[in-house]
């Protein structure tokens, strides 16, 4: 080494030790950087002026402290910063050159799930559960309302029950029940807490009056050859069992005892959106305003030509904005309950010539039904089954405190405008209420705390399900049209129909008999018993 | 020695495991808050598709004892009959129970060993059954149903009875007379409510109940719905807001009587 005076010579030895010991724990200990910065301030600023040596291991104990304190915390202030914009400009980061509209839609999607209500939540669900691969199919849910203010599902009155006169019901019911049983064995998250439903099991109560009371049997013999465990009550045992109910005008009741009653939908739907979504499904607020199809045409046995369209495209429109995703599917899954007869007719189904199959429109519209919370102090207690009585109206217990919900479906004739969710209080004071007092005497005396409104998906051909595909739209399924039943039967539909999608048939209920075909063939399966 | 080194490494690695996804699932919920060890699993269960796989294992190997003590004897019930098979199950359970007309119970020793004395009599029904802090949960119901001569059910302290489980019991509700099922975490109103159907029913404990908000408003309400049942387990002032400034009055048996609760 060349002669330097004493202390340049011992700050260049120290020099190049330091320099590999900053190299080796950069960034990892502050302190040490600090140091190494100290030691790099002290030598540059040594360079200049041959100052007298310090010794070295006592150099960041330097008498002007405090201007090299601040300068340091600036500078780590700055490499905080830099390191900042260097991790967000890192892939993995949100951050993009280009100004994205936030929420939109992936571009790319297998199966596209119109309708974000219970039903497309399940099949999100089970299509999830059934894929084998991991992220073997990339599913997207599409939900028009992010606060869920008009959905049914959330309106609803959250029943469930087995006592149905169509064995197709029944099964979809039971093997529903089935699922909210061991509803923490399929939808629990780690990390999360248990799903809660509060069910109530206080179960239905059916009332039969004379000329409808061979129904009722014959409903009562499908029901337990299905499995469901229901009971048969005379006037005089129902008078026994419930005192409260005015027996007049009953001839045969039929009570639920196990796997009924009813919960929260709201817990369901956000259990099944919580565990789809950590699964990877995908979930857009957006509304679907159109597709790009490919249209074919096709003749069919008895010499029409009609244009089979399938869909290559869902036009997602972003909420409060002319923005728009075409999300490209092989799939696209109509669950959108009350506003699937909008999103068919986007499709052309049912706006063809009257005599052709594409002249029949998809016969799912929404109805308004209300719902009133009444108070009374001196109604019936704990045993409160969910009372449907042969004039149609219904009535359950809500909590402990003498509330009850209660509501009626109205006539044909009579159905409410369904261009807003405003409720008719004179629709409970003329219809609901005497008939309600009438079978229960204490509700004479009750206050009407609050009231809602919330749509029926309600299938004007035989008010019950349509699930299947449509035979001028190849890849569109439909799971909707339950009129008023959708959420007690959609663990189960969700299941058939990711079967439907992935298997090709149904494995676990048979629902052949939803099929669309039926409203072609204009067979409609009707349900004896509808509230 | 490498190989034996990882291995007992993963092995306690995956007790720890084992243990933290237990503590995973039920100590979260508590307000305590998790362990280091806890917080760097559920993150590393964020990152790494391996370390969900072992959380999910764990959670399957925890039920797994749930499930296989739950299942349908049907081996037992086909072949020795209903009700052998249904004290089988009960003994296989820790479970106690006493047959019609007999007066001797027959339990299982500290270490879960019994006799099989039981199968002498194939044709005695059961009638009283003890299966406080088992593990039964309503499949393991299934074993019990045909006993229609029960007349006292004790379920003090299980786990996995929820309202489900009590709604089931509709099956005895010819001849059920007393039932215990204080100190169920998981029971609520609305499997109280399913009660209705055991009309029979004479004596029922619901004290230590946690999920009951309000158990004096509940004990009214039960002595209403079953006019003949004795409630035990619950005062009526437990649940009130304020016990110091309301004397603590004799509730008639109304639905009424609520006006002094608020919450619910």
């Amino acid at each position: 080494m060349r002669t330097w005076p004493n202390g340049l010579a011992l700050h260049c030895e120290r020099r190049v030790s330091v320099k590999v010991i900053g190299v080796c724990v950069f960034s990892l200990n502050k302190n040490t950087s600090l140091t190494t910065i100290a030691m790099w301030r002290k030598l540059l600023s040594s360079v200049p002026a041959f100052r007298a040596p310090k010794a070295p291991c006592r150099s960041f104990k330097s008498s002007s402290r405090r201007a090299e304190k601040d300068f340091n915390k600036d500078l780590e202030a700055q490499f905080r910063a830099f390191r900042e914009k260097a991790a967000a400009a890192m892939p993995g980061s949100d951050w993009s050159p280009f100004e994205l509209t936030p929420g939109l839609p992936p571009e790319r999607a297998d199966v596209v799930i119109v309708g974000g209500g219970v039903v497309g939540w399940a099949i999100a669900y089970w299509l999830k559960r059934k894929e084998r691969v991991r992220d073997g199919l990339r599913v997207l849910v599409v939900e028009k309302d992010p606060t869920y203010s008009q959905a049914s599902t959330v309106l609803s009155c959250g029943g469930i029950r087995q006592q149905f006169s169509l064995e197709e019901n029944i099964h979809l019911s039971m093997t529903s029940a089935d699922f909210l049983k061991n509803i923490n064995n399929h939808l629990w998250v780690v990390n999360e807490e248990p799903v809660d439903l509060q069910f109530n099991h206080s179960g239905y109560l059916f009332l039969a009056s004379e000329k409808s009371a061979h129904i009722m049997e014959e409903n009562y013999l499908t029901q337990r050859h299905a499995g469901a465990k229901v009971a048969l009550l005379s006037p005089s045992r129902l008078k026994e069992r419930f005192p409260w109910i005015n027996t007049d005008g009953v001839a045969l009741a039929s009570l639920g005892l196990e796997n009924e009653g009813w919960f929260d939908p709201w817990s369901l739907l956000n259990a099944l959106r919580r565990k789809a979504v950590s699964m990877g499904v995908y979930q857009c607020f957006g509304e679907v305003t159109g597709f790009r199809y490919s249209s074919n045409v096709a003749e069919i046995t008895d010499g029409d030509f009609v244009d089979v369209k399938r869909i290559k495209y869902v036009n997602v429109q972003m909420p409060n904005s002319l923005e728009y995703q075409p999300v490209e599917s092989a799939v696209v899954v109509n669950a959108a309950g009350a506003n699937s007869g909008k999103i068919a007719a986007m499709l052309g189904i049912g706006l063809g010539p009257e005599e052709s199959i594409s002249g029949i429109p998809f016969p799912v519209e929404p109805r308004k039904r209300f719902v009133y919370v009444v108070h009374c102090p001196d109604g019936p207690g704990l045993d409160t089954p969910f009372l449907i009585d042969s004039s149609g109206v219904y009535c359950r217990r809500e909590g402990l405190g003498g509330n009850y919900l209660t509501g009626m479906s109205p006539e044909e004739t009579e159905e409410p405008d369904v261009s807003n969710l405003d409720v008719d209080y004179e629709f409970f004071q003329e219809k609901v209420w005497p008939r309600l007092a009438n079978r229960i005497p204490a509700f004479e005396q009750l206050k009407v705390s609050s009231a809602w409104a919330g749509f029926y998906d309600y299938n004007t051909f035989d008010q019950n399900g349509i699930v299947g595909l449509h035979p001028l739209v190849p890849n569109m399924y439909f799971a909707t049209g339950f009129s008023g039943h959708g959420l007690q039967q959609s663990p189960a539909v969700g299941l058939a129909v990711a079967e439907l999608i992935l298997d090709g048939g149904y494995k676990t209920v048979n629902l052949s008999a939803f099929d669309l075909k039926r409203i072609f063939l204009r067979e409609p399966m009707l349900e004896r018993n509808i509230v | 020695m490498a190989a034996s080194l990882l291995s007992h490494g993963m092995r306690r690695c995956s007790a720890h495991t084992c243990a933290a996804a237990v503590a995973v699932r039920r100590g979260l919920s508590s307000a305590a808050p998790p362990s280091v060890f806890i917080r760097l699993l559920l993150k590393l269960n964020r990152y790494f598709y391996d370390v969900e796989h072992i959380v999910g294992w764990n959670e399957w190997a925890r039920t797994k004892l749930v499930r296989s003590k739950n299942t349908f004897f049907g081996y037992a019930q086909q072949r020795f009959g209903d009700n052998i098979g249904a004290a089988y199950y009960i003994l296989t359970l820790r479970g106690s129970f006493r047959f019609a007309g007999q007066t001797e119970w027959f339990r299982p020793d500290s270490r879960g060993r019994f006799s099989y004395d039981f199968m002498s009599t194939p044709d005695a029904q059961i009638e009283e059954v003890d299966l406080s802090g088992t593990i039964i949960n309503h499949n393991g119901l299934d074993n019990l149903v045909k006993q229609n001569k029960l007349q006292s059910l004790s379920l003090r302290g299980c786990p996995e009875v929820d309202d489900w489980f009590l709604a089931r019991l509709h099956v005895f509700g010819e001849s059920l007379v007393e039932l215990d099922v204080s100190h169920c975490p998981c029971v609520t109103v609305g499997g109280l409510a399913a009660l209705q159907n055991l009309r029979k029913l004479q004596r029922l404990d619901i004290s230590g109940l946690s999920r009951l908000q309000s158990p004096g408003l509940v004990r009214i309400l039960l002595e209403e719905m079953l006019p003949h049942c004795q409630v035990t387990g619950a005062e009526y002032e437990q649940g009130l807001i304020q016990p110091d400034t309301r004397e603590p009055t004799e509730e008639d048996h109304e639905a009424s009587a609520n006006t002094g609760v608020r919450h619910l």
